[in-house]
């Protein structure tokens, strides 16, 4: 199963460039799963229950959500494998640009948008810093050159990642996306596997700095997803 | 220069010598100062406490760090020089093959023409992503009659395609002096200044009416918007390939445009559905329905038809100066 970890700050367009995702496999008749990640409220889950994909929600409520996150994400890839998923798909909501749902060794993707402000980008920590694929979205609505302005601040603080501008709306630069996500990484399970970057201050044993992924690792107060 | 010497340097030279290692720290919320320290003292002596709080590992800033060095000394390598750009053809919306080869070379200007919806811009988008079959239209693009190596489609430093399109809207809050200067100092052009000194003063050129360069991006005209991204893309792009993406709406002078644009030996793809820049091109590709029905060369008689076609177009824009001007239209 293809597992990738998809954030980015309050309506960039990630549920929109995972639908046109979501189009471009099912054309290829590949079984999708998705899990939507947020803190008190999220329709996302009935846009991606439309496309015919399976799906789960979780809301972390009082919780940081990306710490809520990392306390559900291995059941959850345990559950698309159960139903056979061909991709897994998890979509976080970066609330707080501190923490990221990002681990190492699987394709980590953030979705940020040309209207957000110059300085945006260098204001969004790991979740940008440490992806491996960087989408902006909202191209349609500037220029050409303020993409390429905006661009080039993403280049600035994440150097490594391949970044690519898909339109959510219209899906202009969503096959080539897909592209990338055929060759995202391929896992049963997330047993041993590390975050990319610590997420500090909370309440749970992550909040103390752990990294490690798995039930014995979880100490605190950590609230569980009905799955 | 190779990255080891970069190292060495005193933070002071870097401070003059590549202010853009400067704006790289900083952009990490880093605070560098102008000292004797060397480069690599610094990066070694980063407080690990900090850099946490600043959500970042020493690793990995290395790491970004050495990736962004690579793309900058990347910027100054020459372009690979492209000689001729290939479509071979795939098939349109029905599943019916294209069945052509197509070849393109520098100094050519090809027109894409077609109905809304008809694909004019998924042409555009498969030559940009250098396709390989792996579109919808199944197209493939050769590069000097090869398949291109894949760098084509993530290099940022040397893009092979530079995009005009048809939305030249601005949100960002600067002024057009320094939107563009910004512009220039992310392409790394050695002398950003004198670049946009040119650009505006292309850009008044080409644009109906003049703007000065504190005039903020977000209040320029949609001609004035569009006259400073051609002049912009005419002086700063070193992509071989321009593609064009419907530029006609009036406010601008779309014959000296063009003329700015072919100036350099480019590829020049063009889609449009005005009648002077189509017979402007060399050729004309016409789209139907997701693949290229018809390949029109342009005619003798056409290019007559041209001169004539220019007449009337100057005609109009005389009345049109006539109108903004506060003139009546009761002789024309
Ligand atoms: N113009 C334009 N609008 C877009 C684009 N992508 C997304 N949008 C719009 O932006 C809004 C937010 O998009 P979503 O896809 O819901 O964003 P999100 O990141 O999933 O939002 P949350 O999950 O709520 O954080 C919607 O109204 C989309 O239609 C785009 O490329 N261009
Ligand atoms: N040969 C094709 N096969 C399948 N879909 C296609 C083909 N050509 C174009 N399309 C799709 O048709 C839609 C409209 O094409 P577009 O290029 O936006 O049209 P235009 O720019 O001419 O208005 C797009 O979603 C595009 O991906
Ligand atoms: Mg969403
Ligand atoms: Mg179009
Ligand atoms: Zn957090
Ligand atoms: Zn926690």
């Amino acid at each position: 199963m293809r597992f990738l970890t998809i954030s980015g700050p309050p309506s960039s367009g990630k549920t929109s460039v995972i639908l046109r995702v979501i189009e471009a496999l099912q054309a290829k008749q590949k079984k999708i799963g998705v899990v939507k990640f947020d803190c008190l409220l999220t329709d996302d889950d009935k846009l991606y229950a439309q496309k015919g994909v399976l799906v789960k929600k979780g809301l972390s409520g009082a919780l940081c959500p990306d710490h809520y996150f990392v306390s559900n994400i291995e059941a959850c890839v345990t559950w698309g494998h159960e139903n056979n998923c061909e991709y897994l798909i998890s979509e976080s909501a970066g609330l707080c640009n501190r923490c990221s749902p990002h681990i190492k060794e699987i394709t980590a993707v953030c979705v940020i948008d040309n209207l957000s402000g110059i300085g945006t980008p260098k204001k969004i920590g790991p979740m940008l810093k440490s992806a491996d694929i960087v989408i902006i979205t909202k191209g349609d609505i500037v220029s050409q050159a303020e993409r390429e302005v905006f661009a080039s601040r993403v280049k600035q603080v994440n150097p490594g990642a391949i970044i690519m501008n898909v339109n959510g709306i219209t899906g202009q630069g969503a096959f080539e996306l897909t592209s990338l996500f055929e060759t995202a990484s391929d896992i049963e399970t997330l047993k041993g596997k590390v975050l990319r970057f610590s997420m500090p201050s909370a309440l749970c044993s992550y909040c103390l700095g752990e990294t490690r992924i798995g039930e014995e690792y979880q100490t605190g107060n950590i609230r569980k997803m009905e799955i | 220069m190779d990255i080891k010497s970069i190292f060495q340097k005193s933070m002071a030279a870097i401070f003059t010598d590549h202010p853009y290692i400067e704006d790289f720290l900083t952009s990490f919320g880093l605070l560098p100062t102008p000292s004797n320290e060397t480069l690599e003292h610094y990066f070694a002596n980063l407080d690990p406490d900090m850099l946490e709080d600043l959500g970042i590992s020493a690793e990995q800033l290395q790491q970004s760090f050495n990736d962004f060095l690579q793309g900058m000394l990347a910027i100054s390598d020459p372009m690979d020089k492209v000689k001729s750009l290939t479509i071979i053809g795939g098939h349109d919306k029905s599943g019916k093959q294209e069945n052509l080869e197509l070849t393109l070379n520098p100094g050519e200007i090809i027109c894409i023409v077609g109905p809304t919806g008809s694909g004019k811009s998924r042409l555009l988008g498969d030559i940009e992503w250098v396709a390989q079959g792996d579109t919808p239209t199944k197209r493939k693009i050769l590069i000097n009659d090869q398949v291109p190596d894949s760098k084509w489609r993530f290099s940022t430093e040397h893009k092979l395609v530079a995009q005009l399109s048809q939305n030249m809207n601005f949100v960002m809050d600067l002024s057009a002096e320094e939107f563009i200067r910004m512009h220039a100092e992310s392409r790394l052009v050695t002398d950003p200044e004198e670049k946009v000194t040119q650009i505006l003063q292309q850009a008044n050129e080409l644009a109906g009416e003049q703007f000065s360069p504190d005039t903020p991006v977000t209040s320029l005209s949609g001609g004035q918007s569009r006259a400073l991204m051609i002049a912009d893309m005419a002086i700063l792009s070193k992509s071989p390939i321009a593609l064009i993406d419907e530029i006609e709406n009036a406010g601008i002078d779309r014959k000296k445009a063009l003329a700015l644009l072919v100036k350099e030996e480019k590829i020049i793809l063009m889609a449009t559905h005005d009648p002077i820049l189509a017979l402007m091109g060399d050729r004309r590709l016409v789209i139907k329905n997701g693949g290229i029905d018809k390949i029109i060369e342009s005619s003798e008689a056409e290019r007559k038809n041209l001169v004539s076609l220019e007449e009337l177009d100057n005609k109009l824009l005389a009345l049109r100066n006539r109108i903004r001007t506060g003139d009546t239209l009761e002789n024309i």
